[in-house]
């Protein structure tokens, strides 16, 4: 047999030798090497125009807004809590504590929720009904803000004004309409990062005598870590972010809300109220307004950064 | 001759409409180790995993016959699986170090079985890993990440991990394939010295490992269990011609 191998082996390589030598030399060599480099070429070029794009943006944005901030000082700018374009005070502390208070309080409900549907699908359901719920949930991620806002409008801010209070118009309308919408990235990547972990660890803790709830809180969950907190934190980043719908749900007025119930204005909301009629110093606040989230979605980002290489130094 | 510590009668283990197994019977012995041996696909892993009710795990899976355990059936509806594994552990294939400290890993599995006492919890690390042969390598560093260590030491922290939930029986499943000569050796020297108090059953695909280290061999083909007795006998004076074919390396 090993004679046979033998055979087959020298066979093989006579054969190539062979067809080698049927070419003409040259020519095959070059021409994928050409074809190679113009496709490096390309790929180099749609780096260098998203990246491009990136920094005009960036640059375009503290450009209009940073001769403001100078201008009225960082510190009054963020602080300052009256915003009143029209008697020339541009102070963001409203929007900002507003951002924050909507984006916190709709992750308080949807991180739990989120995490753990998140735990079902890939855990307890059966594979095949976690990845059609799985699919559904990805679905939910591509409806439209707008649309999120106009369902807020219509249901939730009329279900709060009847039965809490107030006009509807509110902080908690804003968390409920922005948890929902966050509810899909929450899920799907936490999902994925449960998935992704090596099934000898659940193995291994199961064959300890470990049940399937302690294998999930002891193993599972510590594996899956930092895509949790990866997920956690776009969540928080797209909330943020989000305007339409909290423009539509919030009530957008420009002071700290005293409960849930009372309206609030985000920064973003801030940039699409007035951005229609805004000229001179109110626009460049808005640009500075901008600047500021731009500023707190890089720190997010920086955050996620951070814990997935905290996460790494753990895992294999 | 030993006490019987393990027992399976006919077993039989489905998946979906494949049968793994067919109808093995084998008396495995208190304080021996009993290797596995076979090539692969032919059930020997399968069989390790009827032990401690692991097959239950792949969704499709149907097991029939028995095993006894101490001459108490572990296929019975009211048997606590949680229990039955506690005292039948298990190594695996690849080095499967949960993703946190050395100290973490040891102290998984008395946590789980509600030690909670720090002083007991360290006793029970530190007694672990002694007896794994790994104290002396990393006693300085307990709280660094299990998977900073090599090979062979993150299957002597399995090894440990197991050992901390204070088992009788111990299956190891090619503990030493994805390591290198010296770490086998080792690990080797170590299976040795556990059978002095425990029960240690191995599946391995290196005959020279099963010979060196197994008291007694099993060989499986193709789901059955073709030839069961000493090391010694099965090596040098088999039986069955497939098993004579499988040793001296004519297929597989």
């Amino acid at each position: 047999m090993g004679k046979m191998i033998a055979n087959g082996l020298t066979a093989g390589v006579v054969k190539v030798e062979s067809e080698e030598k049927n070419r003409p030399h040259g020519q095959q060599r070059f021409r994928p090497l050409n074809i190679e480099r113009g496709i490096e070429f390309l790929l180099k070029l749609s780096a260098a125009i998203a990246i491009l794009a990136i920094i005009l943006i960036s640059i375009f944005i503290f450009a209009r807004g940073i001769p403001l901030i100078l201008k009225i000082g960082l510190i009054d700018f963020i602080f300052n809590l009256k915003w009143s374009p029209s008697h020339g005070s541009y102070g963001i502390a409203a929007m900002l504590v507003g951002s924050l208070v909507v984006t916190l309080s709709s992750l308080i409900w949807a991180v739990p929720l989120g995490i753990s549907s998140a735990i079902f699908m890939a855990e307890i359901a059966p594979p095949r009904i976690g990845s059609m719920l799985g699919r559904m949930v990805e679905l939910l991620a591509g409806i439209p803000s707008v649309v999120f806002g106009f369902f807020g409008l219509i249901v939730i801010v009329p279900f709060i004004r009847t039965h809490l209070g107030g006009n509807g118009m509110s902080v908690l309308a804003g968390a409920i309409i922005l948890g929902i919408m966050i509810l899909p990235t929450i899920i799907s990547i936490s999902r994925d990062s449960i998935l992704t972990v090596p099934a000898e660890y659940k193995e291994g803790s199961l064959a300890l005598g470990a049940t399937h709830m302690q294998s999930i809180k002891g193993v599972i969950l510590p594996a899956a870590r930092s895509g949790i907190i990866t997920a956690i934190i776009l969540g928080m980043g797209r909330a943020i972010g989000e305007t339409m719908a909290v423009v539509m749900v919030t009530g957008n007025s420009t002071i700290i809300p005293g409960s849930i119930l009372s309206p609030v204005r985000t920064m973003t909301s801030n940039i699409v109220l007035e951005m229609g009629y805004a000229s001179g110093d109110h626009q460049a606040a808005l640009f500075a307004t901008g600047a500021v989230l731009f500023i707190f979605i890089v720190i997010l980002n920086l955050v996620v950064n951070i814990s997935i290489k905290a996460g790494k130094n753990y895992a294999n | 001759m030993s006490q019987l510590k393990l027992k399976s009668e006919n077993i039989k283990v489905f998946y979906k409409d494949f049968q793994a197994l067919y109808d093995v019977n084998m008396d495995i012995e208190e304080n021996r180790v009993t290797a596995l041996i076979g090539p692969s696909g032919c059930g020997k892993s399968t069989f390790l995993r009827t032990i401690n009710r692991l097959n239950e795990l792949i969704e499709g899976t149907r097991t029939e016959g028995q095993i006894y355990l101490d001459e108490q059936p572990i296929y019975e509806k009211d048997r606590d699986v949680v229990e039955l594994r506690k005292k039948v552990g298990m190594v695996f294939q690849k080095p499967s170090v949960f993703p946190m400290s050395i100290y973490e890993n040891v102290a998984y599995g008395p946590r789980i079985h509600g030690i909670k006492d720090r002083k007991r919890l360290s006793e029970i690390v530190e007694r672990s890993l002694k007896a794994a042969n790994l104290w002396n390598e990393i006693s300085d560093r307990l709280n660094s990440p299990a998977a900073r260590l090599s090979g062979g030491q993150q299957q002597r922290l399995v090894i440990a991990r197991v050992l901390a939930v204070e088992p009788e029986v111990i299956l190891m499943d090619e503990p030493a394939s994805a390591l290198d000569p010296i770490s086998t050796s080792r690990l080797e020297d170590l299976i040795v010295e556990l059978k002095k108090k425990y029960t240690i059953v191995i599946v391995t695909h290196n005959m020279q490992q099963a010979a060196r280290i197994s008291d007694y061999t099993g060989f499986f083909l193709n789901g059955q269990l073709v030839e069961f007795s000493s090391t010694d006998e099965l090596f040098v004076n088999p039986r069955d011609k497939r098993t004579e074919d499988y040793i001296t390396g004519r297929f597989g």
